[in-house]
């Protein structure tokens, strides 16, 4: 077969606020769907300043750890669980996505990964997004493979912290206690 | 107990060197205080990053495809056609997937708060559309060429004219954004973001193609920009696999 070369990544740049943000966008769930928590935080520059022009948009399974998805070999879920948030950063530089708690998703070699959410970053000034995982403080990490390719000191940025009415997950793009990226 | 069972899982190449911008882009200033400066760690693709959001005709409006028409009046500016295909790397059409694009107007303004240069926005223009791609993976909008506009980065900056595109495929290893150029632009030469992709071939691919068979006779001009995402191969793992499922 043909093998095609890839188009190139381009920045949002600071307008992507009016063509990606959908109303709904920082629904995963509708509002009042029983178990739903908001995940909140705030992007935050080298500097330490908000970035007020970014968008986090986020992956995930269900809370059963199905995808509604054709590649998941285990058969696409089933239900109306859309899996996807996004959502612009404010004026602060804060974000907030409406979700359930994802199920457990199996692994490499038989071995069950921790319950995480998948993360991309776009910004003005990030020409490509940046991915990070989101996981959370009060479930069960210490199994996980992923987890435990990060270097000990920097784990705790990707662990959301648990608040009032969810997480906290902050993004620091640089600087003290910048987030943990990948390369996927 | 668990029994072992062999689980295919598709695998998203890497893109060539030279293909995507260094995060680290010194030519663009706004890179210098939010590109991260540690390794990036690799993330093993499993069953997260080779499955993606499907979205679908929930997300578009009536006139969401035609940029011309969602005003009780018509923009200024040379109306044209973009069309172009999603393909993966082995040249497969991605369809029935969510494309949006955005972008300034005929005179390089954006319908946005902080886009204050002196130049008029249109009342019948709001730069914002989106389609989905068919079951050959091609897309279609109608929209007003975007004008060049200046902005602070360095000396008589200014950004050749371009148009935003958001695109999904089918996992969250395809997503992609990216910019769409016009050709022979005389303002690439002087452009950071245009000039950040290293290599001189991968840039071009940013370019669209004027093409007269898209172009309709006393209408709109004709632009061909066909986006190609990260190909896949399978490949095998292994889970287990509970018993009471």
């Amino acid at each position: 077969m043909t093998r095609l070369l890839p188009t190139p990544s381009q920045t949002v740049g600071p307008y992507l606020s009016i063509g990606l943000p959908w109303p709904d966008g920082p629904h995963v769930v509708p509002e009042g769907t029983p178990g739903a928590f908001w995940i909140r935080g705030t992007v935050r520059d080298g500097n330490g300043d908000p970035v007020p022009d970014a968008m986090i948009e986020t992956w995930q399974a269900d809370p059963d750890g199905g995808f509604r998805h054709p590649d998941d070999p285990r058969g696409a879920a089933k239900g109306e669980f859309r899996g996807f948030g996004r959502c612009p950063t404010e004026t602060d530089g804060t974000y907030g996505i409406l979700t359930l708690l994802p199920g457990a998703v199996p692994g490499e070699g038989g071995a069950t990964q921790a319950r995480h959410i998948d993360v991309s970053v776009f910004a003005r000034g990030l020409l490509h997004r940046v991915v990070t995982r989101i996981y959370f403080e009060d479930q069960d990490n210490a199994g996980d493979a992923v987890l435990a390719t990060v270097p000990e000191e920097r784990r705790s940025t990707l662990i959301a912290a648990k608040t009032g009415d969810g997480y906290r997950f902050d993004v620091r793009l640089q600087g003290d206690g910048e987030t943990v990226f990948f390369r996927v | 107990m668990a029994t072992p069972t062999e689980f295919r899982l598709p695998r998203y190449g890497e893109d060539p060197d030279g293909t995507h911008p260094p995060l680290d882009s010194g030519g663009y200033r706004s890179t210098a205080l939010r590109h991260p400066k540690q390794d990036l760690v690799l993330l093993p693709q499993m069953l997260t990053e080779v499955t993606g959001p499907l979205l679908g005709p929930g997300r578009l409006g009536e006139h969401d495809n035609d940029l011309t028409r969602q005003h009780a009046g018509e923009p200024q500016g040379q109306r044209i056609i973009v069309t172009g295909r999603l393909l993966d790397g082995e040249g497969r059409p991605v369809r029935d997937s969510l494309v949006e694009i955005w972008q300034a107007n005929a005179g390089g303004r954006y319908r946005h708060t902080g886009d204050r240069w002196p130049s008029p926005l249109d009342p019948n223009f709001d730069g914002v559309g989106r389609t989905l791609t068919d079951s050959d993976g091609r897309y279609t909008f109608t929209t007003i060429k975007p004008g060049a506009y200046p902005w602070k980065n360095h000396d008589n900056a200014w950004r050749p004219a371009h148009i935003h595109f958001s695109v999904f495929g089918s996992a969250f290893t395809q997503r992609l954004v990216t910019q769409m150029y016009f050709p022979d632009d005389p303002l690439f030469s002087q452009d950071p973001i245009f000039n950040s992709i290293p290599d001189e071939k991968a840039r071009q691919r940013m370019v669209s193609r004027y093409d007269h068979d898209v172009t309709q006779a006393e209408w709109a001009l004709g632009f061909q920009f066909d986006i190609v995402l990260r190909g896949r191969d399978a490949s095998v793992f292994e889970e287990e696999e509970d018993e009471d499922e």
